[in-house]
């Protein structure tokens, strides 16, 4: 199938460069969907952590944007994965539009989609075997941009850059959890009814 | 149909809201202006209605009152994000959209064809506003929708597209 075979990419392994973030983070809010809705959990129990699932793939940047502007003395991390990036790319330009100082938007880049048994996005098949996302960001408007396929200059650089000023955007290109041709082998698991999470959440903010 | 664009601000800020989350049409775009007050009534721009349905659950999440405002052909585009705010996260976020063709006699345009029976599967209560001395419905249908804590529409009459 022409135009199937990528690239090889240098990529971080997930976990460690979710922990580099789970080590540096505070008092944000952190909004996790799809793949980082599995597992940040288990790197974090925070009563700011938002998983957003059930979801609307695609839509936590646009969740998150709405915390920013509602809590704009509060900072918002999304953890979005490069399926969910790609399926709202106009989101770059709202989140700009919006003025929102407070909001870094991370896009786990592994070329697949690992939810549904790791079939391949649209960009892993161009023939450069993969889109940069933090080109696109930049295009959009964002000034503060990273990237990182080493996971030792993720690790030296990730607190720099979450001190960057806001709206900030970093592309972390990692690799993939499951690669398993069993789709059943990587499901999300519920972390709970939604309503007491929502509950608990809207709790925590608003003290906070 | 023109509807005056201060009055609806008024109506919506007397009730409460904080910020009107958008795409708009051609009979919801004159309100621009008017919907913009800083400190008192923000306007958040998307580029596509499925945003608005997210924007509006975190400002809601934050505290705040937003409302979703866009067009019938938005409504459907954004169908996945109005399930899961409204039906999954279950937050009762209310919305003014654009009904396209609905003052068009016998008009073929499936925008305004499918925009009630579409309401009435998802269980969305809501009224049409079908000219401007309707308004005031808008603010009695976001006040019964909100005592009872659930998600309502108000559907603005428009004519051709």
């Amino acid at each position: 199938m022409p135009g199937t075979q990528s690239k090889p990419v240098t990529r971080m392994p997930f976990i460690p460069a979710l922990q580099v973030l789970a080590d540096l983070r505070t008092d944000q809010v952190v909004v996790t969907t799809m793949g980082s809705a599995r597992e940040w959990p288990k790197l974090s129990q925070h009563p700011l952590d938002l998983h957003y699932i059930p979801s609307a793939m695609g839509q936590a940047p646009a969740l998150g944007l709405g915390i920013a502007l509602a809590k704009p003395d509060r900072e918002v991390i999304v953890l979005n994965g490069d399926g969910c990036q790609l399926m709202n790319l106009g989101v770059l330009v709202t989140i700009i539009a919006s003025r929102a100082r407070n909001l870094t938007l991370i896009v786990f880049d592994n070329g697949i989609y690992e939810v549904t048994g790791g079939q391949q996005t649209a960009a892993a098949t161009t023939e450069r075997g993969g889109i940069d996302f933090a080109g696109m960001a930049r295009a959009a408007g964002f000034e503060s941009v990273r990237s990182f396929n080493r996971l030792s200059d993720w690790q030296r650089d990730a607190a720099s850059t979450l001190a960057l000023p806001g709206p900030r955007f970093v592309a972390l290109s990692v690799e993939p959890l499951c690669l398993s041709e069993d789709a059943t082998a990587y499901q999300l698991e519920s972390p709970g009814p939604i309503a007491e999470r929502l509950a608990r959440f809207q709790s925590a903010l608003a003290v906070s | 149909m023109d509807y005056p664009a201060q009055q609806v601000a008024e109506i919506l800020a007397g009730a409460g809201f904080t910020h009107v989350v958008w795409l708009p049409d051609s009979a919801l775009g004159p309100w621009e202006r008017a919907l913009h007050q800083p400190g008192r009534l923000e306007l958040v721009r998307v580029c596509r209605e499925g945003e608005a349905w997210l924007i509006a659950a975190g400002l809601h999440l934050g505290g705040k009152r937003p409302l979703v405002m866009i067009q019938n052909t938005g409504l459907f585009e954004s169908g996945d994000a109005l399930r899961n705010v409204l039906f999954d996260l279950k937050l009762p976020i209310p919305a003014v959209i654009g009904y396209r063709s609905a003052l068009v006699p016998n008009s073929p345009d499936s925008a305004r064809h499918f925009t009630e029976p579409l309401l009435k599967a998802w269980g969305i209560d809501y009224v049409v506003v079908s000219r401007p001395d309707e308004l005031s419905k808008m603010a009695d249908h976001f006040a019964a929708c909100q005592m009872a804590g659930k998600p309502g529409v108000v559907l603005i009459a428009e004519g051709r597209m």
